[in-house]
């Protein structure tokens, strides 16, 4: 707890001055905001009892100004505390989101997007929520707390023994309850999760439930579930109803002390009405002040999971990093691979590659065949340095890509993901990703290598059309082709495209390859396909089976020699037509 | 003009509220009993206020002014004020706890009445409402209702009864006094109404940042792969850094004024005591309108109880106008026109006794349709499509003037780009959608006399995208019938081909799906909804293949599933790859919702159209 406290801390910057300032200024309030009674009581006492005017204007003119910078100091803490939660949160949400580009795949993996989302938004919400209130409370409620209970002392000593015997009759109350309550609300959020998903895979498998006609038991699985909220809350709710009985009990308790031993005072003479009235008034103060601190440890208990999972994003290990003296320049787009060996959780003995030696001169092309699960994307991914190797290394250009600056090394790899991605914006603006600075004739050569620009051009807005979230307004085709020419943008000297030409047609595909073979006979290309007739012109085509190379040679070679690519020639060859 | 805008909208919010309140018809007379406890308890809180008062009035000055001292008078009014505040404690803690029900049980109604409904929306509303809206109503919006129901309403309630109380005592006690608090309340109020509109309206904006940031959040998250691989880190921080700024900007400002509400108000209700306490002081020395001490202390005391509420309930206001729009959302799900079925042809299962269908009730794979007057037509799966016209939007057109048709067991197939509107041919077969024009006859009858139910029971569909629901395997094959008997499961996996895959599951059968079935390939999944449709045994088949990439050993395992599962079985296909169609007694080609060519493999490839282009690789299929 303490260590993520003083992350926390070290995260305000800018804003530690506020943070300071915000519980001074809270604590100015209540101390002014505990003495204006206490004025008031002196007022009664010498100025209304006496019947003496200029008392009772001395004392008022003091109880005015009392408050009014009670009012001004709690007020200022109040913004203060606003500025503070929200620079907290700021920074909290820049450092996380920093960190996660600092991410590498393997990092990424172990999070998930989601759970790093809820990280980012719903657990930085609520740990700000908690701040913003800590700090206007952490110190005002016991400041509150102290300041009336020695105002108590002060007035009547004796008197204020009830708030000693009261008070930890409070804390304990509090602190029963919410450890009771607690249990229930956790696995209330449990119970919740689960209604989401239930009404999550119904809203997103809704036509599944329509053609089914299975809406009668989607909803008997709903009413189970909301059922049980309706329990747990019920419970977790009648548990938290005994705060109020606890704090009226102890509220009443005192006043009938109060009255009962204040008036025996008064006549014995040691006290007096208006001391009476006021130490009335600050038992409220008191038991107020007490109910707010078991808040807080409740609160404190509440945010701490959160916190928790912010700092543990915060803490992540980055696993790649730059080396000391980088290589800033990748020479050319040679690829070699020397006795790789890879798993992605870095155990010799789970590995999804197996002793990978190959060799791709520059400007050459690979093709990569192979069933799911055989390693094809693992073994790409290690070019551009996603992943480390477990075993052997991996060359670019002659050296070793550990060796490389990450940045250098991605801006001349450039790789084409499976899961296609663009973002929302214009298409300018999601093929100017791969390189900011491309003139718009670079990025026109880029489309028409991608065989893109006819239709960006066909469209009425151009390349200044929008592009929506996942980039659903274009076909799955068009995606795969912007997202070649967002990569061709960026000049690569090796190019990889990870099984990103499925749903583009073979006519077009060829296409493509042809304006490659002429205008980019540099760049290295590495081809990971389904379809022997994307990969069979290459000048190396690598089988893969379960991690290991089944086959390594060209078209004629393979078809000569290995038995899964025989096979899945034969089973293509009688459904498709070459062209 | 303002003006107006302004009094419609809270003449809206008014019956918001009142419909809102309604739903608490069901537990009215609980909801009516926590009412009156609450007020016999705010009564309570009044006396209790006065009591401090009597007590240096009734008891101390006297023996103070008589010198005596028999403490028995005040030890008997010390008990019985005990016995009315254990009173008080009892009423309050009673009304608290016999409201949990109520707001648990409304919310549990809103709940329910809501994914009732979900269950019978048409297509339409999925198709035209974004998965996180729909998903916000049973989180968020239920979320603040509760806060709204469970804790503000009641705070509300108490708040006004108690102000109402503590007026009438304070006007009963000293008018002049209560003009004095009525002055500061004024002011109070008119403080809170200014600050309480300027923190709505920097909490909108601030609201429309944080979704800007979090949908910021989100896409950058998931796409972080391909901001790596891009090395797009740097512009991605900047971005995000410029939107954060300004989030932290508008969230500074909505809780500086949300936050400074408070201590403004508690310090306002300080200035009141201190007031009365100045006014009443000086009234009590120059003898003015009868104000005594004690009258003094309880006033100052009542003054406490009227600022308080006045506090609690415009500090309630804020949330109050959050749930309402929480709420509106909620009744506008609620009152979505649901699905119209006017069917009145059922499905039912028959026999054949001398050539003459006998409706019976168990099932003997053989089916008939029965009209309203107890006629009986034999379910064989003849789809015919007559001049039908159909559009999503309004003008338009997804197909225009299409007709086909399917006589029993033959397999028709459709081909053409995407939004050539292949799929809407089964969205139109289902009755996901209703047909513009013409007419879809399912052995001879209109299917828009068929319930839809029924409807839907009597095809086997698999559609493009294969949704899973978390359980074992087992139940999503079984999701259409979940009484089926192990071996048909079995036999239905066997034939969609996903038997050898699920064996090789860590628990076979019974392996847990999470996630929409995420640790299973795409291939896997789709074999998955093969068996799913298989287990139905339906007599006539959609396929609308998978537009996703899967390897050539998985593919050819979901084609044959394919194959098995359209033997003998009117089919239609909605093909994606060309190796689907050839074996298809007919194929239609489709562009811009028409078709332009049909017939068989062969007789298209004669013709070298569109179909010879596809086919040979000229065009994109998607």
């Amino acid at each position: 707890m303490w260590s993520q406290i003083k992350k926390i801390w070290q995260l305000l910057g800018e804003y530690q001055k506020v943070t300071i300032l915000t519980p001074f200024l809270a604590v100015l309030g209540a101390g002014a905001e505990t003495i204006a009674p206490l004025l008031m009581a002196a007022m009664i006492d010498q100025g209304v009892n006496t019947g003496n005017l200029q008392q009772i204007y001395w004392y008022a003119t003091w109880t005015l100004l009392f408050s009014l910078l009670g009012m001004g100091a709690s007020a200022w803490a109040a913004i203060c505390a606003a500025r503070a939660g929200a620079g907290m949160a700021k920074n909290v949400r820049a450092a996380m989101y920093a960190r996660i580009q600092d991410f590498s795949f393997r990092n990424i993996d172990k999070f998930s997007p989601a759970s790093l989302i809820t990280r980012m938004t719903s657990d930085v919400n609520s740990v700000q929520n908690a701040f913003s209130i800590l700090i206007r409370m952490a110190v005002r409620a016991p400041a509150s707390l102290f300041f009336s209970l020695v105002v108590a002392f002060i007035l009547n000593w004796r008197l204020a023994l009830i708030f000693l015997v009261l008070a930890p009759v409070i804390i304990i109350g509090m602190y029963f309850i919410s450890t009771r309550a607690h249990p229930h609300f956790k696995k209330l959020f449990k119970i919740y999760d689960r209604l989401n998903l239930v009404v999550e895979e119904n809203v997103r498998g809704v036509r599944v439930v329509k053609t089914f006609v299975t809406q009668r038991r989607e909803i008997n699985k709903f009413h189970t579930v909301s059922d049980e909220i309706y329990q747990e809350f019920s419970l977790a709710e009648k548990i938290l109803a005994a705060t109020s009985p606890l704090m009226e009990i102890c509220t009443y308790a005192s006043i009938i002390a109060i009255a009962w031993f204040g008036s025996h005072f008064i006549i014995e003479g040691t006290f007096t009405t208006g001391e009476l009235i006021s130490l009335v008034n600050y038992s409220m103060h008191i038991l107020m002040s007490l109910m707010m601190i078991s808040m807080m440890m409740v609160m404190l208990v509440m945010s701490r999971a959160a916190l928790e999972r912010i700092c543990e994003v915060l803490d992540e290990v980055v696993d790649l990093v730059n080396p000391e003296h980088p290589i800033k320049i990748v020479p050319d787009g040679r690829v070699d691979f020397a006795c790789v060996g890879f798993s992605y959780v870095g155990d010799r003995r789970r590995e999804c590659l197996q002793n990978i030696s190959l060799h791709v001169p520059s400007g050459q092309t690979l093709g990569i065949i192979g069933g799911t699960g055989a390693g094809k994307t693992s073994l790409v991914q290690l070019i551009p340095r996603l992943y480390d190797t477990t075993q052997g290394s991996v060359r670019v250009g002659g050296h070793d890509v550990r060796d490389y600056d990450l940045k250098a090394l991605r801006d001349s790899v450039a790789m084409v993901l499976q899961k296609n991605v663009l973002f929302s914006g214009t298409i300018r603006q999601n093929l100017r990703w791969g390189n900011p600075h491309a003139s718009d004739q670079e990025m026109i050569t880029a489309c028409q290598q991608a065989q893109i620009h006819d239709f960006i051009v066909s469209l009425p807005a151009g390349y200044d059309t929008q592009v929506e979230q996942g980039g659903t307004n274009f076909s799955g085709g068009q995606r795969q082709r912007l997202c070649i020419a967002r990569a061709l943008l960026k000049q690569p000297k090796v190019l990889i495209l990870d099984d990103s030409t499925s749903a583009v047609d073979t006519k077009t595909e060829g296409l493509i390859r042809g304006a490659w073979k002429t205008q980019i006979p540099n760049t290295t290309i590495i081809i990971i396909a389904q379809r022997i007739l994307s990969v069979q012109q290459a000048d190396q085509i690598l089988v893969l089976d379960d991690g290991q190379i089944s086959g390594l040679g060209t078209h004629e070679q393979l078809l000569a020699t290995n038995k899964i690519y025989q096979e899945v020639y034969a089973s293509q060859a009688n459904q498709e037509v070459t062209s | 003009m303002t003006n107006h805008t302004m009094t419609t909208r809270h003449h809206l919010d008014h019956r918001l509220l009142k419909r809102l309140l309604r739903q608490i018809w069901p537990f009215r007379w609980r909801a009516a009993c926590v009412l009156v406890l609450i007020i016999l308890a705010n009564l309570d809180t009044v006396i209790n206020s006065l009591y401090i008062g009597l007590l240096i009035d009734k008891y101390i000055q006297p023996m103070l002014a008589s010198g005596s001292h028999d403490f028995t008078p005040l030890m008997l009014s010390l008990m019985t004020m005990s016995c009315i505040y254990l009173f008080g404690v009892v009423v309050s803690f009673l009304s608290e706890y016999l409201m949990i029900p109520v707001t648990q049980g409304v919310l549990k109604n809103i709940r329910d009445k809501m994914f009732v409904r979900l269950q019978h929306l048409p297509l339409e509303y999925f198709d035209n409402n974004k998965f996180g809206d729909i998903m916000s109503r049973f989180t968020n919006d239920t979320d603040t209702l509760e806060q709204m129901i469970g804790r503000s309403l009641p705070n509300v309630i108490t708040s006004i009864t108690m102000i109402i109380m503590v007026v009438i005592t304070m006007i009963y006690q000293s008018f002049y006094l209560t003009l004095v608090a009525a002055g500061v309340i004024g002011v109070m109020m008119w403080v809170s109404a200014m600050i309480l509109k300027r923190s709505g309206r920097y909490f909108v904006i601030h609201q429309k940042t944080l979704g800007d940031v979090n949908g910021l959040i989100e896409e950058t998250i998931s796409g972080q792969k391909v901001i790596k691989v891009f090395s797009h880190e740097r512009e991605a921080i900047r971005d995000f850094t410029r939107l954060n700024d300004k989030l932290a900007l508008n969230n500074q400002r909505a809780n500086a004024y949300a936050n400074v509400l408070m201590p403004i108000m508690i310090n306002f209700g300080n200035l009141q005591y201190i007031l009365i306490g100045i006014i009443g002081g000086i009234m009590a020395v120059n003898g003015w309108g009868g104000v005594s001490l004690g009258l003094i202390a309880s006033f100052m005391y009542l003054s406490r109880n009227l600022s308080r509420p006045i506090s609690m309930v415009s500090q309630q206001l804020n949330s109050i106008v959050v749930a309402l729009a929480g709420a509106s959302r909620i009744f506008a799900l609620i009152d979505e026109q649901p699905e119209e079925d006017n069917g009145q042809i059922t499905l039912v299962n028959a026999k054949k006794t001398h050539g003459q269908l006998q409706e019976t009730r168990a099932h003997t794979g053989l089916w008939a349709w029965k009209k309203p007057d107890g006629q009986l037509v034999e379910l064989e799966g003849d789809v015919r499509f007559e001049h039908v016209t159909f559009s999503y939007q309004p003008g338009k057109p997804v197909l225009n003037d299409v007709s086909f048709y399917a006589q029993p067991g033959q397999k028709i197939a459709f081909v053409g780009h995407t939004g050539a509107g292949k799929t809407t041919i089964t969205n139109l077969l289902n009755r996901f959608y209703d047909i513009d024009a013409g007419t879809i006859l399912y052995d001879g009858l209109d299917i828009k006399d068929i319930k839809k139910a029924d409807l839907r029971r009597s095809l086997g569909i698999v559609l493009q995208e294969t949704n899973l629901f978390t359980g074992s395997v087992r139940d999503n094959i079984a999701y259409g019938k979940p009484l089926a008997d192990w071996s048909a499961i079995e036999a239905a996996a066997k034939t969609a081909n996903a038997d050898s895959f699920i064996q090789h599951l860590p628990q076979g059968y019974q392996t847990k799906l999470e996630g929409d079935g995420s640790d299973l390939s795409q291939g896997q999944r789709q074999l998955l909804a093969i068996a799913r449709a298989a287990l139905l045994d339906p007599p006539v088949m959609i396929l609308d293949e998978a537009t996703s990439s899967i390897d050539t050993r998985t593919e050819r395992l979901i084609q044959e599933g394919m194959d098995n599962l359209m033997a003998g079985r009117t089919t239609l296909v909605i093909a994606h790859r060309l190796s689907t169609v050839r074996q298809a007694r007919a194929i239609m080609v489709m562009d811009h919702g028409r078709i332009i060519e049909s017939g068989s493999h062969e007789k298209l490839m004669k013709q070298k159209g569109v179909y010879y282009q596809l086919y040979t690789g000229a065009f994109e299929l998607e």
